[in-house]
């Protein structure tokens, strides 16, 4: 066992030394068995999904993810119709959140870097942030989709109301406070020098933010964008709350749907049959999977902006 | 482009910027607008000390969840609170390629979704429990509560000046004295802001509930049986068709938002004094 | 450190002080939507006569069954009763007790709110998908008198596994061969089209506010939420409008001694096609099912008062009451539960 960190204490060989070197001893010891457990917590964690899915596994291999039918009665279960609605309404969030994350990143990172607006602005962030995914879902309910159908019946598409498009906006405004805060803190580490050689050379706030940090930025947000992707195909109960619920392939992003999390939500306690289940869980392996895929990706890029 | 032309334009871009910024207000307003309107109506005395009615009856109170989502919180905060402080201060005070591995993981659960979460909880606790209790609950939101306790926990110790640790050591203290009498309580914000933060992020998570907590019309403390919780009340009242249990749907929001915001406070109280005495 | 440990203890000590407080039996029970407004107030009810806890969880149907199966629950409820096949995959026998029957009513969101005559047929090719429009010939045919407007019809579904799906589906299958050959009968489908509600409360919901729209509910949701349901034409020709009287009349049909029996497109001359029965469903020895004696004894206890006294609150509710066979049957059923072999009553 190496050193505790910056600084040991001295070796002292008195009695009073000795019995402090023995609590050093447990108290180190404490420190080491929380960090293997924390790992064998991780390791259990990813083994119990695994073993959960292996019925599933073994019943269709690779016909699982290319497979366009979830269907109970039959036994027959696909996961493709759930990819297409994760990835539809998390791009389409994505699509929508950004303009307004970006811009509350350069508000408060380059344009009211301090002061009252700053402040304010920066704890409205954090308030939408904390708001709970559920009330969110009822909010939605509530509000967004009575206006959805309105719009539905003026296009002429059947007025469910809810759908990928509904459950796409209330993720946009969920994700918004999180891409915004990970592209501010990338911007406000770009060098000050550099900023303000742009400035001295004559340039406008403008173009020092399009020559200068965007570019310098460019992929710490990309890594914030990322993040903001896992976050957004993670969410699950304002989604199942607004998407309408249908096990099919969706057509257009007014079509009903499910995601990934969401039919889990819905089914899983009721999955009678075992291959049923098991077919969920794998579902939920991998969301995981993805999820750390998503994860290890942006944080890497972070970390190594944050060395730059 | 002239000058001037680029003046415009940068004023252009800053009035579009500082719209689409403000415009992020709406939606918070409106939610938070919303949810007064319609949750204030719903709260009263009755609300806050009755048991919920059966299905299409009027009135009914919520003291059942606010009290189960109290219990989950405990259960929650006694297993992730002493297990992520360790495990912060193991991050904070080893380095090597073990402890790499174990930041990588600490990020890798921060990002599993929560319905991930609730499975586990399922196979870890119901499964061999062999029924539902608030403790599975308790264990889910528990998993989600840890990343944010070490992190907070291993970033606030690294804040903390060398010297100190320094003169404690030529002061005589060993190592152990050292971390808890000195080190750690000039943490001490760092660390309860983590705690606080955390709790204020389990509060209003359902997801992990759906199979674990499994929901409870009764007065429930014991740990080992179901229980509800705010979040899954208003989730299971969303959905119905009652337009009373809507209102009281409204009413757990309102209660709910009140407290998510309350605890947000605090952390950002705690963590303003970050250190203890000033150096 | 030392105040960290005794801290621990206290709140250790503490909690298993208010655990053991918990003197009063209570079970746990999980499942169908179909009864939970039944069920919900008999509990209640119980809860005051006896001070025995009920917490039951509508789920659905489905997550009854598999709940009872993980022996994570005290009972199931379910409105499909579970078939040869699913029996054998219990680890020890089950049985259903019937508690009441009910209509499964097909609500509608129209402007001008009519009373319409529908057919197993048209209702079938509605929900397959191949008719779209409330101003299809064939809904014109069966209601002359009617003002069907030029509106897309929107079919919502149960998004979890349901009882109430399987009655639906069940009748389904029986009156339209394309619709037993495409999607079957069973408590989770695979819908040809349409949106999902979570539970009868979330099909309830969403057809209230989507206009246009058509759903499948069971009779009270429809009721207490002040929304249409159609008259249904049975097999004798009749179009029966669900209550309490035709329900009872499909349900007085010959009845098996395990109560396992499907009442949908009943011969009945004014019976209600659509209606089915209820069940709470256990293990045949409870020791089997993880249950202590004392929770075995009060649940025996509970089932023989939701089929007795417990009866009263079903009409109200519009629910159809046991007939005295179906009690006479239950009866049975309930005194062959065991605990360790021994009978409980």
């Amino acid at each position: 066992m190496e050193s505790g960190g910056e600084g040991s204490p001295p070796l002292l060989h008195s009695r009073e030394g000795m019995k402090g070197m023995k609590q050093d001893k447990v108290f180190k010891t404490i420190l080491w068995l929380g960090g293997i457990f924390f790992f064998l917590l991780l390791v259990l964690m990813f083994i119990l999904i695994f073993k959960g899915s292996l019925l599933s596994i073994n019943t269709f291999g690779w016909k699982f993810v290319t497979g366009k039918v979830w269907d109970p009665v039959s036994e027959k279960f696909g996961l493709l119709p759930f990819v297409l609605g994760t990835i539809l309404t998390s791009f389409i969030s994505l699509f929508i959140s950004l303009p307004f994350s970006l811009s509350l990143a350069l508000f408060l990172g380059v344009y009211y870097k301090e002061g009252f607006l700053n402040k304010f602005l920066g704890t409205t962030t954090d308030l939408l942030a904390g708001i709970p995914s559920v009330i969110y879902g009822f909010w939605g309910l509530y509000f967004l989709v009575p206006l959805i159908r309105k719009l539905e019946m003026k296009i002429g598409v059947p007025p469910y109301g809810v759908g990928i498009l509904t459950a796409s906006l209330v993720l946009a405004i969920m994700i918004t406070p999180f891409i915004s805060s990970i592209s501010k803190e990338v911007i406000k580490m770009v060098p000050q020098d550099l900023i303000e050689a742009g400035f001295s050379l004559g340039a406008t706030t403008w173009e020092v933010i399009k020559k200068i940090i965007l570019p310098y930025c460019c992929s710490g947000i990309f890594a914030g964008i990322l993040l903001g992707f896992g976050r957004a195909f993670g969410e699950t109960m304002a989604v199942t709350m607004l998407i309408g619920n249908s096990n099919f392939m969706p057509k257009s992003i007014f079509s009903p749907a499910n995601t990934m999390a969401s039919v889990i939500a819905n089914e899983f306690t009721e999955a009678t049959r075992d291959v049923h289940l098991s077919a969920l869980i794998q579902i939920g392996l991998w969301l995981f999977i993805l999820s750390v895929v998503v994860n290890l990706i942006g944080s890497f890029i972070v970390r190594r902006f944050e060395v730059k | 482009m002239s000058i001037k032309g680029r003046i415009l334009k940068d004023k252009l871009l800053r009035i579009l910027v500082m719209f689409l910024s403000l415009f992020t207000l709406f939606p918070l307003f409106f939610i938070l607008f919303t949810t007064m309107k319609n949750g204030i109506s719903a709260i009263n005395l009755e609300f806050f000390t009755n048991l919920p009615k059966p299905a299409g009856e009027e009135g009914g109170g919520i003291l059942n969840s606010i009290l189960g989502t109290l219990l989950l919180i405990v259960i929650a905060f006694l297993i992730a609170a002493p297990f992520g402080i360790v495990v912060g201060i193991f991050l904070a005070e080893v380095q090597n390629k073990f402890t790499k591995v174990l930041k990588i993981l600490v990020n890798v659960l921060q990002g599993v979704p929560s319905i991930v979460i609730g499975i586990i909880g399922y196979l870890l606790v119901v499964k061999p429990m062999g029924g539902f209790s608030a403790l599975s609950g308790g264990v889910a939101l528990a998993l989600m509560m840890l990343p944010v306790v070490i992190k907070n926990t291993e970033e606030t110790l690294k804040l903390v000046p060398l010297h100190l640790k320094e003169a404690s050591f030529s002061l005589g203290a060993n190592y152990t004295r050292t971390m808890l009498k000195v080190i750690l309580p000039s943490a001490i914000n760092g660390v309860i802001s983590g705690i606080v933060l955390g709790i204020s992020r389990i509060s209003g998570e359902t997801a992990p509930l759906l199979f674990t907590a499994f929901g409870n019309p009764f007065l429930n403390i014991n740990p080992l049986k179901p229980v509800d919780a705010l979040p899954l009340l208003i989730f299971n009242y969303a959905m119905s068709p009652y337009e009373d249990w809507h209102r009281i749907a409204w009413g757990a929001s309102f209660v709910l938002i009140v407290m998510v915001f309350f605890l947000n406070l605090i952390t950002k109280l705690v963590e303003g004094k970050r250190w203890k005495t000033s150096y | 450190m030392k105040r960290l440990i005794l801290a621990a203890m206290f709140m250790g000590t503490l909690l298993g002080f208010l655990s053991s407080q918990a003197l009063a039996v209570e079970l746990t029970g999980a499942g169908a939507t179909f009864p939970y407004p039944l069920y919900s107030k008999m509990f209640s009810e119980y809860y005051k006569e006896t001070g025995v806890k009920i917490n039951y969880q509508a789920i659905g149907s489905g997550g009854g069954i598999r709940q009872l199966m993980a022996k994570t629950v005290d009972f199931g409820a379910s409105d499909a009763f579970v078939d040869d096949k699913g029996l054998k995959k219990f680890s020890s026998p089950i049985l259903h007790v019937p508690i009441t029957a009910g209509a499964v009513v097909i609500t509608y969101n129209l402007p001008g709110v009519p009373k319409l005559k529908l057919t197993g047929e048209v209702i079938a090719d509605i929900f397959l998908g191949k008719i779209t429009n409330w101003s299809d010939p064939k809904i014109k045919k069966l209601n002359p008198g009617v003002n069907l407007p030029d509106l897309k019809i929107i079919v919502v579904h149960r998004s979890d596994g349901s009882g109430t799906t399987f009655i639906f589906s069940d009748y389904l299958s029986k009156v339209s061969e394309e619709w037993r050959s495409k999607v079957g009968r069973g408590k989770s489908l695979n819908w040809p089209t349409g949106l999902g509600g979570k539970g009868n409360p979330g099909v309830a919901g969403l057809v209230k506010q989507l206009p246009g729209s058509i759903g499948y509910v069971e009779l009270i949701y429809a009721l207490s939420n002040n929304m249409p349901y159609a008259k249904v034409q049975n097999k004798a020709g009749n179009f029966i409008d669900p209550s309490i009287q035709s329900v009872s009349l499909a349900a007085d049909t010959k009845l098996p001694d395990d109560m396992r029996v499907s009442l949908t497109n009943t011969s009945a001359e004014y019976g209600y096609p659509i209606s089915g029965f209820t069940w709470i469903l256990v293990y045949k020895d409870l020791k089997e099912g993880g249950l202590t004696k004392e929770k075995a004894r009060a649940l025996v206890k509970l089932l023989w008062w939701m089929v007795h006294d417990g009866q009263k609150y079903t009409e109200k509710l519009h629910y159809a009451p046991l007939s005295q066979e179906a009690k006479r049957k239950a009866e049975k059923i309930i005194k062959s539960i065991t605990y360790e072999g021994k009978p409980l009553l």
